[in-house]
């Protein structure tokens, strides 16, 4: 029997600074063993737990996709002991992953849909995976329409800058991304909040899904926006986060009416999220 | 399945027999409580006792537990690569466990052994551990295990039965475990008619000094969020000093922590009990706290184990009426009372 808190042993390969006040930084892990990367398929929107011996666990959504073979990508913000820790994690360092936890967009409910993918400062790890999903040669046919609204509070917090303008590039996904403001008389995207910016650039609803992650600010300025467009709350899908320590559904800790957000999450349409009580 | 009588007289000889198979637990006498210990002689067992202060969870589910262990000595190739920990798995039995504290553990086993996820430590515990139950001739008053579905012989959580009926015990075989156990006991005899007859005596004349509390029914068809939102959460929470003592006496409250302790350049990845009483079990990393508030996480204790734990799972609530939170909250908070008031029809007027 496998033991689900067992962390497999994985090396850190590199570790990239992504922003300019250097809070995040996106961490490449292998594993040591091949046969552990066998044993963790994961669909982009789930997440892991990362173990650092002696410090603990944070449960941290999986940035890389698995379309991207060999290697796990995750981009951690500095916020405790553990994520500070890894901050200062030098390449060769052993670490642990536990997964993949959690549950997954809804791709098989996708598959033939526009996709608007809206999101906000450093929730954009599991939707840059799931760009990076659809985006592959085996799977971008399976797709609508792929609208991306991506904001950051100033230029220099924005995640994935290269591969931002990569996609900006391409003729097969619609990248709106946008900053709070800025004085930067090169920037040439746009400029504006989350939620304006996607009363502008979304599209039509109509055969249409939005998924959405960012701070709750974002979150419920912009849900008006969507249902104003005509995206019934089933087909508006978010991710919620709470403190997790076993992320297997049982130290019961995120605990929300009878969901478990780790095991029965984090993926929840709004219409879900109707029916429990409102405590995240 | 088969039952037999042992005297009062020979009942030691049997636990000193059974200790010789298996590691024997039972109610000892600890400090001013009786507590489930492992027996180190057989006389210790006190059966005379109502139930322990401390519920009997810690035996599958300890306070603290270490999971992991690792090195963090420099140069050591294995270090900071957590691995399992060693486990005395060996048989167990424990004797003379209320009916509801076995019951208890079924209520627990739908969250620690799932189709999908084993939790390894516990599902091994259960699988190696026998339980032989003591059916209470005596309920306490802040018992109500008949109002939540089980009873003061209930066999739903047992392997085998013990009845105190004066002179001896009955001892009835419940599952497969429990006939072998029974099998193996050379010093009983035949029951005879008269105990018999005792035990349902006494069965009978426990079971008539209950009365129903509430209707577990009648908080299933309640709306979740209406039983969320209802005001009267701001009167049970008034004098609640979140002091944990209900969640760390509960029978069915498994919540845990897990942490890393480290001494020298060795360490330990430990779960440990822990309580949503507490702000800290849900406060983020960024310092956001879902329940900040006292209310919050009072309400969470009684909607967790009252609705949300029967809604998830439709097999009743998640009490076995032990009536521990009852009798040891510092400020008298029952939780009949609440359950009372979440089933509440009436409407007051505005």
């Amino acid at each position: 029997m496998n033991n689900p808190y067992l962390p497999y042993p994985v090396r850190i390969e590199s570790i990239v600074t992504e922003t300019e006040d250097r809070n995040l930084r996106t961490i490449k892990l292998l594993f040591l063993n091949p046969e552990d990367e066998e044993k963790f398929k994961y669909i982009p929107g789930q997440f892991a737990e990362l173990s650092v011996a002696g410090l603990g666990e944070i449960p941290i959504g999986i940035a890389s996709s698995p379309t991207e073979k060999g290697f796990l990508k995750f981009t951690v913000n500095k916020v405790g002991k553990v994520s500070s820790h890894i901050h200062n994690m030098q390449p060769g360092d052993i670490m642990g992953v536990r997964g993949p936890l959690g549950n997954w967009y809804p791709w098989d409910l996708l598959e033939g849909k526009n996709i608007v993918i809206i999101g906000g400062g450093f929730a954009f790890t599991t939707l840059r995976s799931s760009i990076v999903y659809m985006l592959d040669p085996r799977n971008r046919s399976r797709f609508g329409e792929i609208s991306v609204v991506y904001g950051a509070r100033f230029p220099g917090l924005l995640l994935f800058k290269e591969e931002l303008a990569a996609w900006e590039q391409r003729d097969d996904i619609k990248m709106h991304i946008t900053v709070d403001s800025t004085d930067d008389p090169n920037w040439k995207y746009n400029v504006g909040f989350v939620p304006a910016v996607t009363k502008q650039k979304a599209p039509d609803s109509e055969n249409s899904y939005a998924i959405i992650c960012g701070p709750p600010i974002m979150i419920k300025f912009t849900l008006p926006v969507l249902t104003e467009l005509g995206f019934p709350p089933e087909r508006i899908i978010s991710s919620l986060e709470m403190r997790m320590k076993c992320g297997i559904g049982i130290c019961g800790r995120c605990n929300l009416g009878t969901e478990y957000v780790c095991k029965d999450g984090p993926v929840f349409t709004l219409e879900q999220l109707s029916r429990l009580p409102n405590e995240y | 399945m088969r039952e037999v009588y042992i005297t009062k007289e020979k009942f030691p000889d049997v636990v000193g027999k059974l200790m010789n198979q298996h590691r024997v637990f039972g109610p000892v006498f600890q400090g001013q409580y009786h507590e489930f210990a492992e027996l180190k002689a057989s006389d210790e067992i006190d059966l005379t006792y109502q139930n322990t202060r401390l519920s009997p969870k810690g035996l599958f589910h300890p306070h603290s537990e270490r999971m992991f262990q690792f090195s963090l000595a420099k140069g050591d190739p294995e270090a900071g690569i957590v691995k399992e920990a060693p486990k005395d798995y060996s048989s167990r039995l424990i004797l003379g466990m209320r009916p509801c504290d076995a019951m208890a553990f079924r209520l627990d086993d739908v969250n620690f052994d799932t189709t999908t996820i084993k939790d390894p430590w516990w599902t091994r515990r259960r699988a190696t551990t026998a339980i032989v139950g003591l059916g209470c001739n005596q309920p306490c008053r802040s018992c109500f295990c008949t109002s939540v579905g089980t009873g003061p012989f209930d066999p739903s959580g047992l392997d085998a039965l013990l009845t105190d009926v004066g002179d001896g015990f009955i001892l009835q075989a419940i599952t497969e475990k429990g006939q072998e156990l029974l099998d193996g006991i050379s010093d009983g005899g035949p029951v005879p008619a008269a105990a018999t007859e005792k035990a349902t005596q006494l069965r009978k004349s426990a079971e008539a000094q209950f009365v129903t509390q509430f209707d577990p029914k009648a908080l299933a068809e309640k709306d979740m969020l209406e039983l969320f939102n209802a005001s009267f959460w701001d009167e049970v929470q008034f004098s609640c000093i979140n002091c944990g003592t209900c969640t760390f006496l509960c029978p069915t409250c498994w919540c845990f922590d897990i942490q890393d302790e480290v001494c020298e350049d060795q360490g330990d990845r430990i779960r440990i009990w822990d309580s949503c009483m507490f702000p800290l079990f849900t406060v983020h990393g960024s310092g956001h706290n879902p329940r900040s508030q006292k209310l919050q996480r009072v309400r969470q204790r009684f909607m967790h184990k009252l609705k949300y734990y029967q809604d998830k799972y439709h097999d009743g609530v998640a009490c076995v009426g032990c009536g521990r939170c009852v009798k040891y909250c510092p400020v008298n908070i029952d939780i009949r009372e609440v359950a009372r008031l979440m089933t509440a029809t009436c409407v007051c007027p505005a």
